[in-house]
């Protein structure tokens, strides 16, 4: 931090000396040196930022009218569609917001993987992004609940009994978790005071992110280290607006489904209030949890002394928490799968792979699919336990550039950025 | 060459996420509902006003002997285009059991517009008695959740056959419809030609009260719809042309990096 900033203002120059919040701001929001080849793609993490506040705004709103009790939920949310003064606005920004957050982040993480911003010296910055992904599904999932339609009450039922496949005491963990015997009245109120708590860990786990970001600053498209001023530019003016077209451009999207198609992402049968004695012909999750959903679904046979449905917990559970050692299985010290020509191929049909595995959780378990989803889940981890730890040896990466300005603008001038100039 | 992959790999992503989100259409084991030129269809869509109105007339002399809409006021009639004197006259024929008398004994008065429409039955278990241990579902919402909305509501009321194909056996008090799941359905046809007399002198066909009733329940559902796009349209052209100032205000700023 640059304590030696002066301040024009006599009140700011007061305030800093004594709190240097402005320093702290000028520090990581307006000088704070950035790579200067950052592409599009690096957008995603200001946008994920935007809409977790969004999502906690227009939250709040919504829970000024809610009713957590399930005599009312159901119709406490149509009560705000239809007489709350703009409740339909505020519930359909926070509805796709939801979809929007996952798209967002799995935007954010695959660039992760594409450009190798979880190896050294950002390995914390990776995990906590791990940590903050395992918090949102947390959060989506309760906040699905919530409305008391027929997928909230089944999709509830259905992954709350996941943890009756731990060993002798997974019953009464589910027993525990429920509040009661069944998905009821006890349940929804834990999940809404869940909901309202986990976005604020959220929050925390972000700031942390950050603050791990700005230790070792932001990787690039190149993968190399910055090796001076002429490699940076100032995050403000150049990132700021480059953030706020993006912001511009996402908010089409995003606005484009909250006025014009509002029930996209979700399901028909969420509108029909909750029925413990009528269960939906297919319970499915929202579509962010369907490639989850179907590496759950994907064993169907035990294997030794160990049930199928335990396997099919672990391997879901497994499939998330494996990316917190994703800076150690993969070796190679090429970050960018620019220069890496075959981990390059792998990274595509690594996303293809997950795209499948959505496609599957979507279909009922059933002919096909089932070997697809065996299939696509063996693929999954054998990515990361397989491909990853052996290309680390066998690739021969591509000759790197010699720096981010050698290889941007050859021979050309850089653009110190003020804080690292000085 | 990466440019190329960038742009390629967001169709992907796009149009995996289009197959996920796709909608559980696939899962229903029923035709596909033939679809029909709505005037809420699109973007700019607004409800046919003589339509929903005529919907009303089905939904109060067909409908509404079995099913309720719980969730609908007679006051939000207004977006249909009634008038609050025709409101107060139309709630006026409902009663409606109140709580209490100075006495502390329940009594029953006519309904006000503030009141949501009153259901046929006062409880589940009576509905349920009175339709053979069927519960006829509430209908406000019904639009929004059934899978094809509009399309399919439409495609139930007018999708019966008097005659089963052969080979399918109805089990008691079933009829058969082309397209309601499984093609048994416990509701009787409940659309005949004439059975509701329009006051603006249409012609009650059978597919014309569907529309009508189809109509009016697509309004029930989202009564938000029209408020909502036309809200759009400026929020998203004013965010169209707030982007292309951000670009090139972008590209202004960036011009000495490149």
């Amino acid at each position: 931090m640059d304590a030696n900033k002066t301040w024009k203002n006599p009140v700011v120059a007061w305030i800093d000396h004594r709190l240097p919040i402005f320093s702290m701001m000028n520090a990581d929001l307006v000088d704070y040196p950035t790579p200067k080849n950052l592409n599009y793609w690096w957008n995603f993490g200001s946008l994920a930022g935007i809409v977790l506040v969004i999502m906690i705004l227009t939250g709040i709103f919504l829970a000024m009218h809610y009713t957590a009790h399930v005599d009312h939920a159901f119709e406490s949310v149509e009560r705000i569609m239809r007489d709350v003064n703009y409740g339909w606005l505020i519930r359909y920004l926070h509805m796709n917001g939801a979809s929007m957050f996952f798209i967002v982040v799995y935007i954010h993480m695959f660039r992760g993987l594409y450009y190798g911003s979880y190896k050294a010296p950002r390995e914390v910055l990776w995990m906590l992004g791990v940590f903050i992904l395992l918090a949102m599904m947390a959060t989506a999932f309760m906040g699905y609940v919530l409305p008391w339609g027929q997928m909230s009450f089944w999709g509830a039922t259905v992954i709350t009994n996941l943890f009756s496949a731990i060993p002798l005491v997974g019953e009464s963990i589910v027993i525990w978790l429920w509040g009661g015997f069944a998905v009821d009245n006890p349940t929804l109120n834990r999940f809404y005071a869940l909901h309202y708590l986990l976005p604020f860990v959220i929050f925390a786990l972000v700031f942390l992110h950050l603050w791990a970001l700005h230790v070792h600053k932001s990787n690039n498209p190149l993968g190399i280290d910055v090796k001076g001023p002429q490699d940076t530019i100032p995050f403000s003016p150049y990132y700021t607006i480059k953030d706020a077209f993006g912001l511009g451009a996402f908010l089409i999207f995003y606005l484009g489904f909250v006025f014009f198609a509002p029930n996209f992402f979700g399901e028909p049968d969420n509108y029909i209030k909750a029925n413990p004695l009528v269960t939906p012909p297919h319970i499915v999750p929202e579509w962010y949890f369907l490639p989850f959903y179907a590496i759950l679904r994907a064993i169907t046979f035990d294997i030794w002394f160990i049930p199928a449905k335990l396997i099919g917990v672990i391997l879901m559970f497994g499939s998330i928490l494996i990316l917190l050692f994703l800076p150690w299985l993969d070796r190679s010290p090429v970050r960018s799968a620019k220069f890496r020509p075959i981990y390059r191929q792998f990274f595509w049909l690594f996303l293809v792979n997950c795209i499948v595995l959505g496609v599957v959780g979507k279909n009922p378990p059933e002919g096909h699919w089932i070997w697809i989803g065996q299939l696509t889940t063996a693929y999954y981890f054998a990515h990361f336990l397989i491909v990853m730890p052996l290309l680390s040896y066998l690739e021969r990466p591509r000759q790197l550039p010699s720096s981010i300005s050698a290889a941007v603008t050859p021979g050309g001038l850089g653009i110190p950025a003020r804080g690292a100039a000085e | 060459m990466s440019r190329m992959k960038q742009l390629l790999s967001a169709a992907a992503v796009s149009i995996g996420l289009s197959l996920v989100a796709a909608g559980p259409g696939e899962a229903a084991e029923a035709t596909a509902p033939p679809e029909v030129d709505w005037s809420f269809n699109g973007m700019f869509g607004t409800f046919d006003r003589a339509s929903a109105q005529r919907g009303l007339e089905v939904y109060k002399q067909v409908c509404a002997s079995c099913h309720g809409m719980d969730l609908l006021p007679y006051r939000a009639l207004v977006g249909i285009g009634l008038t609050p004197e025709q409101i107060e006259a139309l709630a006026e024929t409902f009663e409606v059991q109140d709580c209490c008398t100075e006495e502390g004994e329940p009594f029953s008065r006519p309904a006000k517009p503030a009141d949501r429409f009153i259901s046929p039955y006062p409880n589940e278990q009576a509905a349920r008695f009175a339709n053979n241990g069927a519960l006829p579902p509430d209908l406000t919402l019904i639009n929004k959740a059934r899978i094809g909305g509009a399309d399919y509501i439409h495609a139930v009321l007018t999708g019966y056959e008097e005659t089963p194909p052969e080979g399918v056996t109805l089990m008691p008090g079933m009829y058969y419809n082309r397209y309601f799941p499984g093609h048994q359905i416990g509701m009787p046809p409940p659309l005949s030609e004439g059975v509701v007399t329009y006051s603006d002198g249409t012609e009650a066909t059978v597919d014309q009260q569907a529309r009508d009733v189809t109509t009016f329940m697509a309004w029930a559902a989202e009564p938000e719809t029209e408020q909502r796009r036309a809200m759009g349209v400026k929020v998203l052209l004013f965010l169209i042309v707030l982007t292309a100032f951000l670009y090139a205000l972008k590209r202004k700023i960036w011009a000495d990096v490149h």
